[in-house]
């Protein structure tokens, strides 16, 4: 049986006979003998660390890995830098916790404030808070900052991410006010349906771009009216595409969130991920959870801290915006090495091939006979196609291949292609899809 | 120190992509691109190595040393944790493949749920909260489910302890519940008058961290939860504090309909500066139907509450919290309490003959200074012994927290200290102690050993500056 306990059986006893006790039992005396387990837990003994790591990895094997993975709706496979999780790694950030003791925690409070920063240059907005769980419950997150005594109606593009959506219709359910969502016409947002939608009990508009199919919303626009209502305007935002899209600022969005899972952080069946927040100034206190501010200490030197907690949980109680305390510190740093290695060029290569390659892929596919686009217009990095088979076939024949395909959604295929595809693999999946339909 | 923004130079760069291998698509109208670009560091590798390592050394982390911060399990994270979940076959699997291809990731997530259960006599379990404060509202929304199925539309008060938890109020409203706050007993435990008081039939339930915030086992639990059920609500465990009682005693036996956890307290998970956490909620039957769903993964359920978040949890902290359970085992889970409780009875009895203990009673797993007599005659506060401590190596306790105790501070040890280190922090206590009787002005200068001293937290607020701007 593996222990992470110290002391020995003697040990203990000791310890327990210089606090004058006897037995552990005596530890336990206010617990009701009624409801003192007389057994013990039903589960399995303990194992040893080798045991232990043969039956987890048994369980991994039964796992499938796809080195060719076409598919992304929420989730994105992307190359990570090495030094990204040489870096996140370190055992003093991998086992603090939030940095309440700024004098002792000034790297992690130091590297919070640089993510911050750098999610400010991504989005375009003024600030940025230290994270949230990931990107849908940022986004319900976001609808409940903009609710105020007058407007407390929560509206939702239909053409968000299912799970965003579902997120916020939950945070909307349990805080008793309106949830509407608003139609799609051909993929995007209907305009004038958001238009008659709006009105003085309007909170805000959840648009996401790209959005759940790839495509590229008239975000401006719908923008526009939106503020033109007196609502507030929240974009989530897939980060990579920032690289060289136009920002949530450029499109007059008041609130930015997104996944940040793109930006290094593994797949890893779902999670963990990573919400990111940012706003405009004025907006400042009214964000959820954490925020690393600067400041000086009592010799004038540079020094960052825990800030604006008069906002949050521990203080305001019942009467705070929003109960966040632990948030993804982790992954927030994560998310900063991978954007600082990158750097500005890298960012934007980043970008540019995801955006070149799935265009490439998308004209290849659509030289196959009944492959085309379900909808017209601008698309970043996913794109969905009709399918001339059965999908589900197509969908196994790749899988045989090592290829894990875009999700079936309604039996179209939602692709996703990123920089770590290469042409080469992009040739051969084509070829291998032909062969299928021809079968 | 220098921020990673004032590093490098422009146009430094490490390239980790390769050229575009496809011909070039047209790019959008430049109305839909960015006006300018990020300004992202721009330096090497190297640099970018080297900075992080400097603001790792000013990082102290459970691997740095002592971390009794009281309410946060701050225990040894295990490596074999860290090692599992970096496999591949976990961390590279995508959440929306088929379901043939990912057994094992659901064997994951069933075996943890089945496990879980065991541990917290919870009958259903869900792991897609993402840490202990997303657990406490979408537990509390199974509970405004109930009451909604039932036609039973005026109950929308939550009981909770003043000595809760902040998020446990803050949660409550999120769920659209008012709070109903009752005031501590003198033992600081529940007062039973005011519960009973509190009781009716606008009560949809009650919230209780038991062991609680004072880190006492309240001895009237029973009584507790059939003054909530008899009145027509439901019972909330908080389980922040279950690294006390794994094996001896659970929330389920103890009359708790729900329950959250917190994996990266109770299952060793590493805390990462404030997450990523995990924090499952588990329930009765009855109330099994109601719980979250992914509803890009899953079939969605009529009655369920809905989605919290994204897919299904937390998945990679899941796995670290498994790797944990399964080395322990049941007699494991129970040692790592009873050695928590010993460690915090076996400190407490040393430290409280330098500072008085709030509540003079055989603790759980962490108990509570209170500095009031030192602050009015000595003018030391609970923050200044914090931050005296961190001169002698230690990461200081939980300041000011919970609030029914003035100027409090509050210690856990965790099972994974040796008996030297709990007795080097007594030590500690017991010079601070000599320093304030002979010169207690020096505590106001403390920390002296560290980086920064104390920092300008009032100008942090009242002028924030909350991302660098480069000079111009």
């Amino acid at each position: 049986m593996g222990s992470y306990i110290p002391s020995t059986a003697d040990e203990r006893q000791e310890m327990l006979k210089a606090i004058g006790l006897t037995a552990i039992d005596e530890l336990y005396q206010d617990v009701p003998e009624s409801v003192m387990l007389k057994s013990p837990l039903n589960i399995p003994k303990g194992l040893s660390e080798m045991e232990v790591r043969a039956k987890m990895n048994a369980m991994a094997a039964k796992n499938v890995v796809f080195p060719v993975v076409l598919r992304g709706a929420g989730a994105y496979d992307h190359y990570i830098p090495a030094i990204v999780g040489s870096v996140t790694s370190k055992e003093e950030f991998s086992t603090t916790y939030t940095p309440y003791q700024a004098e002792i925690s000034q790297g992690i409070l130091q590297s919070i404030f640089e993510f911050q920063t750098m999610v400010c240059e991504m989005t375009g907005m003024d600030v940025s808070n230290a994270s949230l769980y990931d990107g849908a419950s940022a986004a319900a997150e976001a609808a409940m900052m903009c609710l105020d005594r007058r407007r407390n109606a929560v509206h939702v593009a239909a053409t968000a991410h299912p799970d965003v959506i579902e997120t916020i219709r939950t945070y909307c359910w349990g805080r008793d006010i309106p949830f509407v969502l608003i139609p799609a016409k051909e993929g995007r947002v209907d305009a004038s349906a958001l238009h008659n939608s709006l009105n003085d009990k309007t909170a805000c508009f959840y648009l996401q771009q790209p959005n759940f199919y790839g495509l590229l919303e008239e975000a401006e626009e719908l923008i526009k009216s939106v503020h033109a209502a007196g609502a507030k305007a929240i974009m989530g935002v897939n980060p990579i595409s920032l690289g060289i899209l136009a920002t949530p600022a450029d499109c007059g969005a008041d609130i930015a969130v997104g996944e940040g899972q793109p930006l290094g952080l593994p797949l890893s069946f779902g999670g963990p991920y990573l919400g990111f927040m940012a706003a405009k100034k004025e907006l400042t206190r009214s964000l959820p959870g954490r925020i690393v501010g600067e400041t000086k200490d009592t010799k004038g030197n540079r020094a960052f801290v825990l800030t604006l907690q008069a906002r949050e949980q521990h203080i305001r109680r019942e009467k705070a915006g929003s109960n966040v305390c632990s948030n993804q510190a982790l992954c927030a740093m994560t998310a900063a090495v991978y954007m600082a290695s990158m750097g500005p060029q890298g960012i934007r290569q980043a970008a540019e091939l995801c955006y070149h390659k799935a265009h490439y892929f998308a004209a290849q596919l659509q030289q196959i006979s009944g492959f085309r686009l379900v909808y017209k217009g601008d698309f970043f990095h996913e794109f969905l196609t009709s399918c001339p088979i059965d999908p589900i076939k197509l969908e196994k024949a790749l899988m045989d291949k090592n290829i894990l395909p875009g999700l079936i959604v309604d039996k179209q295929i939602l692709w996703c292609v990123t920089e770590k595809q290469s042409k080469a693999t992009l040739d051969v999946t084509i070829q291998s899809i032909k062969e299928v339909c021809a079968q | 120190m220098k921020l990673i923004f004032e590093i490098g130079a422009p146009g430094r760069e490490t390239r980790y992509l390769p050229e575009c291998d496809v011909p070039q698509a047209e790019l959008p109208a430049s109305s839909k691109l960015r006006k300018q670009a990020p300004k992202l560091p721009e330096l090497t590798e190297v640099e970018l190595s080297r900075h992080y390592t400097r603001l790792a050394k000013q990082t102290f982390g459970v691997n740095s040393g002592f971390y009794p911060l009281g309410s946060c399990t701050m225990k040894y994270n295990p490596r074999i944790n860290e090692a599992v979940a970096a496999n591949p076959q976990f961390s590279a699997i995508h959440p929306l493949q088929p379901k043939e291809t990912v057994r094992g990731c659901e064997e994951v997530l069933k075996t943890a749920e089945e496990l879980l259960c065991q541990v917290t006599g919870m009958d259903a379990m869900t792991l897609q909260p993402a840490a202990g404060a997303h657990g406490e509202y979408a537990g509390l929304l199974l509970i405004k489910k109930y009451h909604a199925l039932r036609g039973d539309a005026k109950r929308t008060k939550i009981i909770v302890p003043d000595s809760a938890h902040g998020t446990n109020p803050a949660s409550a409203s999120m769920a659209g519940f008012s709070v109903i706050n009752i005031s501590s007993a003198a033992n600081g435990c529940v007062d039973m008058e005011a519960l009973k008081a509190a009781c009716g039939d606008e009560v949809a339930g009650l919230m209780l961290t038991n062991p609680n915030t004072v880190g006492l086992f309240d001895p009237n639990i029973l009584e507790i939860t059939q003054l909530v059920h008899a009145c027509g609500g439901l019972c909330y465990y908080d389980g922040a504090n279950l690294n006390a009682i794994m094996g001896r005693v659970r929330p389920g036996d103890m009359g708790f309909d729900v329950v959250h956890l917190n994996l990266h307290k109770t299952f060793s998970t590493p805390h990462g500066g404030g997450g990523p956490g995990s924090g499952p909620i588990g329930c009765k039957t009855f109330l099994s139907g109601y719980l979250p769903y992914s509803k890009s993964g899953e079939k969605s359920i009529a009655e369920s509450i809905g989605q919290v978040r994204s897919f299904y949890g937390n998945f990679g902290i899941v796995v670290r919290a498994l790797t944990y359970i399964l080395t322990l085992g049941s007699d494991g889970l129970k040692d790592a309490s009873e050695t928590a409780v010993l460690n915090a009875n076996y400190l407490m009895h040393q430290v409280k003959q330098f500072f008085p203990v709030a509540y003079n009673h055989v603790c759980m797993h962490e108990f509570v200074l209170t500095l009031e007599q030192t602050k009015k005659e000595k003018g030391v506060s609970a923050l200044d012994v914090a931050k005296g401590l961190i001169d002698y190596g230690m990461h200081p306790p939980t300041m000011y927290f919970p609030m029914i105790v003035h100027e409090a501070l509050m210690l856990e040890p965790t099972e994974t200290e040796n008996r030297e280190t709990l007795d080097q922090a007594a030590e500690a206590f017991k010079a601070i102690k000599a320093k304030i009787d002979m010169d207690p002005a020096q505590l106001h200068l403390c920390p002296t050993t560290t980086p920064i001293g104390r920092p300008d937290e009032v100008a942090a607020a009242r002028t924030p500056v909350l991302r660098f701007t480069p000079a111009k």
